[in-house]
């Protein structure tokens, strides 16, 4: 039977803090440029489109779609070792950017492109948490 | 004045290392060097431009590598954009040499991969800075992020598994009339579906292997080739590319191929239907695949029914991989600098039993990083002079 995977721990700088403790409070920030209205992920402190420095934040809904997926049977990292086969997925939010995740909460072959999921917030500890995706 | 067929690859070597315990990777670029420069006739002191990049290259690589040679280059090259790196050098170099900042460019790679049991494919891709925050949590690996290409392909235009063994089999059956080859002995479609699946739907047949080696190329003016050694094969387009996910959705079917191979095609003021044959980078058969479509050898979402049946052999329509590739030959980590190595060679005629029947138009290609996050591109055709 294969373990949960043992996320490693995502670390932060200033850059990318406010997505981080978003998160670990169990919502997903997204970025919006006040100039040019580019939505963006991963967060930074610059508008990738314009180049503008007035970056806002906002919440995303949660939901997404399953854009594409690979069940995963091989990988010797040891947080990772034991858990395959587990999914590795991109998941489009309604926001408008595309997320790198994992599909939880079923078995990898019921996994399918174009199924509606939901966020699923794994809390690694009191300080920090992962978001992945399960079926909606 | 366009570059197009003004400079000229001059001296090639690959190195027969597949294992290679007892050496270094300095040193496996020093062999090189030194089989490069004997096959075109030229000495280490006419070389003034050094181009390179390595998996334990650091920012200083390129002086490191200076000393190790003992050359003081006037004109040097460190990008590195992953496997396609040494095909990015070539136009890099073409582009010093065509502006007068260097005579002789030397480009270098090699690496003991294999003997230092590196897992490139499956190893994950992680990492404390906060920019792998995005990507270590997930278990994001090489192959992983080449399945997820193969996956949404399969999806949307009904691409099989069987086509894309496809690639394997003839790239092995390739790789069995190469001495040097890591992996000889034929496959057939049946044996890459019983492969263990490594990423869904990548099995293990799809993917390259790992070994040791290296090469080096001599790049120069056509001009000055044409006094050397060997016959050269010159540059007739080149163009690269980065690719990245980035603030929004983009297609992740479309890719760096795109780019460079137009901008390389329109330089040489050549199209696909014209070349002779391909060399095309194989980390995975999704990648030839994807590569094919984006070079415009044939229509998105055709590529499955282009790569069956004997169109990709020795004496098919598209010749492709005639070394045996990465899946079967030998595949050091990176390894643009084979792309290069087999086309010139296969235009000069000196391929033996893999040679291709008098080709002309040679075109390379060569993919780095990884296709569904952040890739480059690099494409050249090369010409017969």
């Amino acid at each position: 039977m294969p373990t949960e995977i043992k996320h490693p721990k995502p670390y932060s700088d200033w850059e990318t803090r406010a997505f981080w403790e978003g998160i670990r409070r169990h919502e997903i920030l997204l970025q919006r440029c006040a100039d040019c209205s580019a939505v963006q992920h991963r967060p930074r402190a610059i508008c990738a489109t314009c180049l503008s420095s007035r970056v806002e934040v906002f919440e995303a809904s949660g939901r997404g779609t399953v854009h594409t997926y690979t069940v995963t049977h091989q990988n010797q990292a040891p947080a990772f070792r034991g858990a395959v086969p587990y999914v590795l997925a991109y998941v489009d939010l309604p926001e408008g950017v595309r997320v790198l995740t994992n599909i939880v909460g079923c078995e990898p072959g019921e996994v399918q492109i174009g199924m509606d999921v939901v966020v699923d917030f794994k809390d690694l500890d009191a300080e920090t948490a992962v978001p992945r995706f399960r079926p909606a | 004045m366009s570059l197009s067929g003004k400079v000229a690859l001059a001296g090639v070597y690959e190195h027969p290392a597949r294992w290679a315990p007892d050496k270094t990777d300095w040193q496996i670029m020093a062999e090189s060097a030194r089989g490069a420069l004997e096959d075109c006739g030229l000495e280490k002191g006419d070389v003034d431009g050094l181009l390179a990049a390595g998996l334990g290259m650091g920012g200083l690589g390129l002086i490191q590598l200076s000393e190790y040679l003992d050359l003081k280059p006037r004109f040097v090259d460190g990008t590195n954009i992953g496997g396609s790196s040494f095909v990015a050098h070539v136009n890099h170099a073409a582009a010093a040499i065509h502006a007068g900042l260097c005579e002789v460019a030397l480009i270098l790679y090699g690496s003991t991969a294999a003997s230092n049991a590196m897992a490139i494919g499956t190893g994950g891709q992680a990492g404390r800075e906060p920019s792998a925050a995005f990507v270590s949590p997930y278990g994001l690996t090489t192959v992983g992020g080449y399945a997820m290409a193969a996956q949404l392909h399969m999806r949307r235009y009904g691409t099989t598994s069987e086509q894309l063994a496809q690639i394997a089999v003839q790239t092995r059956k390739h790789a069995s009339l190469n001495p040097a080859a890591k992996m000889q002995k034929p496959i057939t479609i049946e044996d890459v579906l019983a492969s263990r699946v490594i990423s869904d739907p990548l099995h293990l047949l799809d993917c390259c292997i790992i070994s040791d080696g290296g090469g080096a190329l001599v790049v120069t003016s056509t001009e000055r080739a044409r006094d050397l050694r060997k016959r050269p094969v010159r540059l007739l387009g080149c163009g690269e590319a980065v690719w990245h996910q980035e603030t929004g959705s983009p297609d992740l079917l479309t890719i760096a191929a795109r780019q460079s191979g137009e901008r390389a095609f329109e330089m040489a003021g050549l199209t696909p239907r014209e070349i002779d044959l391909a060399m095309v980078y194989d980390s995975f058969t999704i990648t030839v695949l994807l590569t094919l479509e984006n070079l415009g050898f044939c229509k998105p979402g055709e590529g499955g029914p282009f790569v069956e049946g004997e169109r990709l052999s020795r004496t098919g329509e598209l010749p492709l991989n005639l070394d045996g590739g990465g899946l079967s030959s030998n595949h050091p980590g990176m390894r643009g600098i084979f792309l290069v190595i087999e086309a010139v060679k296969q235009l000069r005629g000196e391929s033996g039993p893999r040679q291709v029947a008098d080709p002309s138009l040679a075109l390379v290609h060569g993919t780095g990083g990884l296709l569904t996050t952040q890739h480059s591109g690099a494409t050249l055709v090369l010409g017969s002079d």
